[in-house]
């Protein structure tokens, strides 16, 4: 079952760890969040093979945005 | 919006009654390169001295009430600083289009950037702040640190630039661990890495290096041996152009989270005379050195024992110089705007005093229930705290969005009382009045520091918050 990987919160996308296809683990860093000057990391909720990344890094996102998708 | 809301008769001379010299040039209009609450803070002073100002504003800020209370305001570009407030040449077109005579470049942003201070200047008009050749002796950390052990300052024992994990490895044996890996070119904590052994320095050098190299563009890292218990303790100066420097007293920062500083306040609590006075001497000393000019402040970690090393100079206004102006009674932004204008500084050293006790309280929009997380969002409800004692300096109003592009700091809160014991009633009362709705704060944050006996007997180290946030609330 595909798991959904979402924005925890209100900011752009500063740089991407991970590309499609790769083979995560629970809590690797898939990419990074960029809010108020902080970087907030985005961890795999679950291993599996990372099937998609729906964002570009310098792009806008909102809380609750799907960033990529496992499974 | 371009025009000029004030009656070009109004325009005053700046404080016409000082005697003039020949260097002296008159402030008749400043362009604020900043945003947020330093920008009114900013206007204010502009106004208190009869300048006008220009506001400059992203894309983001074209509602913020910054951008209202200016005389005038030009827009430079998109919302992402990098586009807007770091972009000089904007800030150079609209500082030549607005045809102001001088740019205040608040703190952060382009405030300690040498070649932007240089171009102000070269487009013929005054930067309100030090010469660039002073922003470039503390820009580089490491040279700082060579300038000031040259002149007496005491700096932690550490090395100079290290080549490879290797060189790191053996200058660590003689230092002593633990130590510090530092970026050269760095500053808010950034490429900062504090390792126990050698394998973590062996890690925390990589780490290092390409924290400063993605940051700074410079990856040249040192070490420093770290200080246990110590303190962030810090000491204001101002010198003129005619070789007049004093210092303005100490500001206590040490309640940081992340090298954020969270709660400052003047005096110092718990600091000896002896050693306050032997701070100040460091202070104007290592001012005299560099050939200093306009406002600035040595920051200086304190150990235990007594002893202190300089840390860095930010070379600009602080974000906390409210403290040392309630305590001191000096305008600091005005005496800023009038040492610009090179106006002699007025002061001498016996003529300050501490009065009082000042704090201020950092509210940032992080939420603390969710790890201090970033918390944008439009402010639904605002109650400000008010009162004689208290005093607000905020970037936002009720109805403010609040975006993700800038800092997280809405605004700062500052009390005073006669006592230290007074002004932390205070701030308590003002965190009691204080409601935001719309964006998470750290408030309860601050209500919990206000409430801790070890903070109420000031007892606080750099790591005093950490250490805080480590206890179970109870």
């Amino acid at each position: 079952m595909a798991t959904s990987v979402e924005a925890q919160i209100t900011g752009s996308v500063w740089k991407i760890e991970k590309a499609a296809g790769d083979e995560v683990r629970e809590g690797d860093v898939i990419m990074i969040l960029e809010s108020m000057k902080m970087e907030i990391p985005v961890e795999a909720p679950v291993s599996g093979r990372l099937s998609e990344i729906r964002v570009a890094e310098g792009q806008s996102i909102d809380e609750g945005a799907v960033l990529a998708v496992i499974g | 919006m371009c025009g000029y809301a004030r009656d070009p008769a109004r325009r005053l001379a700046l404080r016409p009654r000082a005697p003039r010299a020949t260097s002296q040039r008159v402030l008749r209009r400043v362009l604020i390169a900043n945003r947020g609450e330093i920008a009114r803070r900013v206007i204010r002073a502009c106004r208190d001295l009869g300048v006008e100002t220009v506001a400059v504003y992203s894309e983001a800020d074209a509602g913020a009430p910054f951008v209202r209370e200016a005389d005038a305001a030009f827009p430079i570009g998109p919302s992402p600083a990098r586009d807007s407030y770091l972009n000089a040449p904007a800030l150079l077109v609209a500082l030549k289009e607005s045809g102001a005579d001088a740019v205040h470049p608040g703190y952060g942003f382009l405030s300690e950037n040498a070649a932007f201070a240089d171009a102000v200047r070269d487009a013929g008009a005054i930067f309100v702040g030090p010469p660039a050749s002073a922003i470039r002796a503390m820009g580089d950390k490491a040279a700082a640190r060579r300038l000031m052990r040259e002149a007496g300052v005491p700096v932690t024992p550490g090395t100079g630039l290290l080549g490879d994990a290797d060189a790191a490895v053996a200058a660590a044996e003689t230092l002593g661990y633990p130590v510090m890996v530092k970026a050269s070119a760095g500053g808010g904590g950034i490429g900062m890495v504090p390792c126990e052994d050698e394998a973590q320095l062996r890690r925390g050098f990589a780490s290092a290096v390409g924290r400063a190299q993605a940051s700074f563009g410079n990856g040249a890292v040192y070490l420093e041996r770290l200080v246990h218990g110590a303190r962030h303790v810090e000491i204001q100066i101002a010198a003129d152009a005619h070789g007049a420097v004093v210092h303005l007293f100490e500001r206590e920062c040490s309640v940081q989270r992340r090298h954020q500083k969270v709660i400052e306040e003047a005096p110092a609590p718990n600091l000896a005379p002896a050693v306050r006075d032997a701070m100040g001497d460091a202070a104007l000393r290592a001012a005299r050195a560099i050939g200093y000019r306009n406002v600035g402040t040595l920051e200086f970690l304190l150990a235990p024992s007594g002893e202190f090393y300089f840390m860095e100079m930010n070379t600009r206004l602080q974000v906390e110089h409210p403290v040392t102006e309630w305590t001191t009674g000096v305008d600091l932004v005005q005496l800023q705007l009038r040492l610009a204008a090179g106006e002699p500084l007025g002061l001498a050293q016996a003529d300050l005093a501490q009065t009082g006790h000042a704090i201020e309280l950092r509210l940032y929009a992080e939420d603390p229930a969710r790890g201090f997380l970033p918390s944008p969002g439009e402010v639904t409800r605002l109650v400000w705290p008010s009162g004689a004692d208290v005093r607000v300096d905020a970037g936002i109003e009720q109805g403010s969005k609040v975006t993700p592009f800038y800092d997280p700091l809405l605004a700062k809160l500052i009390v005073r009382g006669e006592t230290r014991e007074a002004a932390i009633g205070r701030g308590r009362e003002a965190l009691r009045t204080l409601s935001v709705e719309g964006v998470k704060t750290n408030a309860p944050l601050l209500a919990r520091v206000l409430a801790d006996p070890a903070f109420f007997r000031g007892e606080v180290s750099i790591h005093y918050l950490s250490r805080l946030l480590e206890q179970k609330q109870g």
